[in-house]
């Protein structure tokens, strides 16, 4: 298990100073690239330009630049907010807990529902439900989420007035059942595009797992249908699932984003969005760094979660 | 091998078995037409209608579906939205199987050279699609896009180099398996060079992944764009696509509800039939998928 753990952490840092290369090198190319918020300054000539950029070192070779950015990163020092000079590790701390309950409810929706359309899919397999769900996968994984958003809210908050259609809770009024009457629209349509994903691999899984031997032990026994469905099939086959949320967390993170904008939820999405708009390029910076340390983390942890359950995995 | 290459050549290529399996996978089928209509409509379309995608109408604002010769009404300026919606779907198709051009060509490149040569020159390259895959795919475009100057050209751009990575992963390991394949070796043995023996030999083994993989990355490059433009980072107006045709739509969305409607479901259908088509080019292709 040590040396599992050994390999598999020192991959993930081997990653992320490549992540972190490829994040310098989109700074790099930033207009004005770390001094963009000075250009803007009418007070600022070109000539105190260049003298700030002497004295921040932006003259020096850019492997330098890299390594005492990427220092400064390890650090915590992520640098301040153009807009009010906040540091930016705290303006995304304080919007990170909106994506993560966005993000953790859909995904709760997205593992019940495709779990169960996933094994019934395998259980009755080439029934007219299997097809269905087939092709509804397919219709699902290319919808865009944000269209669905729209439409979402029109027919159910519009129309027919069940959700509100935005923010995550009514002014003054802060209670728990608020904030879930405000999550249950955006977290549906963000979960949209995983259901499909969870049940095409939930199905593949089963299916797998009814073909072990072991089931054909259990029925040999006399085990009923059911029992071994519960005991034997779902749980070997819910195992994969765990690489499969950490695989699937840039996918929801891009989704986050887009149902974060319709619904003007407010977490990290809207955070990037706006940042955009007022070219405030550390915050934007900060918020691409963290996106990808957030899933290096979360596959790192799914495949210790999984070596930790499956020693299969971790004995090779 | 010169047996095999005889028979095959007696038969056209329409007898083959990967063009019989696809003609009988009915949902490739659909796609394939629909596609053929949506590509036929957006063409011969703007020809046909009787109204200009740029032509403003005052007097014509918010009119709905079916409004005289309007069949899917007018938008907040009085342009026709049949009009726009076929101008639109030149701009965001051409984008797509732009896009889908060139990361397939910078995803085949990296892949080629990743599995052939191996050893640390492949695994620099591996990493480096892992690192790029670390990166939620929105978040890099948009940053790159309100970066650039967004003309279609860096749109199409952006997204081929933010989307080559699926392709060079599936090309790498294809490349790899064949690597020590007996032709190969022959090819080396006759004194090939590595880049004759990467692309003569080995790549044309490898096509059937990378066909199917880019008619996933054609849907996947039609809906970032769709993303990025609804975000209005992406096409800029007054050049219409189906993204930032959305892009104002939903401050509208309780009076004039078709302008959100209708352009949406254009993409969905135009999405749904490329991934139709893939899955059944990958049924005829035989190719075993062990990512979606």
């Amino acid at each position: 298990m040590f040396r599992f753990l050994l390999s598999r952490v020192s991959q993930s840092v081997v990653l992320l100073v490549i992540v972190s290369i490829i994040g310098f090198t989109i700074l790099s190319l930033m207009p004005g690239g770390p001094l963009a918020q000075f250009g803007l300054d009418p007070g600022m000539t070109q000539k105190d330009i260049d003298r700030l950029a002497e004295q921040l070192g932006l003259n020096r070779p850019l492997w330098i630049q890299y390594l005492e950015w990427a220092w400064r990163l390890v650090q915590g020092d992520w640098g301040r907010s153009f807009r009010d000079g906040t540091p930016v590790l705290a303006v995304i701390g304080r919007h990170l807990v909106a994506t993560l309950l966005l993000m953790g409810a859909s995904t709760a929706i997205a593992i019940a529902i495709g779990t169960w359309i996933g094994i019934r899919g395998a259980t009755h397999r080439y029934s007219l439900f299997d097809y269905l769900a087939t092709i509804g996968a397919m219709v699902a994984l290319s919808i865009p989420t944000f269209w669905f958003g729209l439409v979402g809210i029109y027919v159910f908050s519009l129309q027919l007035g069940w959700v509100p259609a935005g923010n995550m809770y009514t002014i003054g009024d802060g209670s728990v059942l608020d904030y879930l009457h405000h999550l249950i629209l955006p977290s549906a349509v963000l979960s949209l595009v995983h259901v499909a994903v969870w049940s095409r691999y939930m199905r593949t899984a089963t299916l797998d797992a009814l073909s072990q031997d072991f089931v054909k032990t259990a029925r040999a026994k006399g085990v009923s249908e059911r029992r071994i469905l519960m005991k034997h099939v779902v749980g070997n086959a819910l195992l994969p699932m765990v690489t499969l949320a950490g695989m699937q967390l840039p996918s929801i993170l891009t989704g986050a984003l887009v149902t974060e904008t319709v619904f003007t939820w407010p977490g990290m999405g809207r955070l990037f969005l706006d940042s955009l708009g007022y070219s405030d390029y550390p915050v934007v910076m900060g918020l691409l760094i963290f996106s990808a340390i957030l899933v290096v983390l979360g596959n790192l942890t799914a495949d210790i979660v999984i070596a930790v359950v499956d020693p299969r995995i971790r004995l090779g | 091998m010169t047996a095999l290459a005889a028979h095959a050549s007696s038969l056209r290529w329409w007898h083959s078995r990967a063009v019989y399996r696809f003609m009988s996978h009915h949902l490739a089928l659909l796609g394939s037409a629909m596609i053929i209509l949506l590509i036929l409509a957006c063409v011969i379309g703007p020809y046909v209608l009787p109204y200009d995608s740029l032509q403003i109408d005052l007097r014509a604002r918010f009119a709905p579906p079916l409004t005289g010769h309007h069949y899917f009404g007018t938008d907040p300026l009085g342009r026709d939205l049949a009009a726009r919606l076929l101008m639109a779907g030149q701009v965001s198709l051409l984008v797509g199987f732009s896009a889908m051009l060139l990361s397939t060509l910078i995803g085949t490149l990296v892949g080629v050279i990743a599995g052939y040569r191996g050893g640390w020159v492949g695994a620099v390259l591996m990493r480096t699609v892992d690192g790029f895959l670390s990166y939620p795919s929105i978040f890099l475009v948009l940053a790159l896009a309100a970066t650039l100057r967004p003309s279609p050209v860096m749109i199409t751009i952006i997204i081929a180099v933010t989307g080559w990575m699926e392709a060079a992963r599936i090309v790498e390991a294809e490349v790899r398996s064949l690597r020590e394949r007996e032709f190969v070796l022959a090819g080396r043995m006759l004194g090939l060079s590595g880049r004759h023996i990467m692309f003569r030999e080995i790549l044309p083994n490898a096509m059937g992944p990378i066909i199917v993989a880019s008619t996933l990355t054609v849907a996947r490059a039609i809906l970032l764009e769709a993303y990025i433009s609804f975000l209005g980072y992406g096409i800029q107006p007054p050049l219409p696509s189906w993204g930032n045709m959305l892009n104002g739509a939903q401050q509208y969305l309780a009076s004039a509800p078709w302008l959100a409607i209708i352009p949406g479901a254009a993409i969905t259908i135009a999405v749904t039939s490329f991934n139709f088509i893939g899955d059944g080019l990958r049924d005829a292709l035989d190719i075993r998928d062990d990512h979606i």
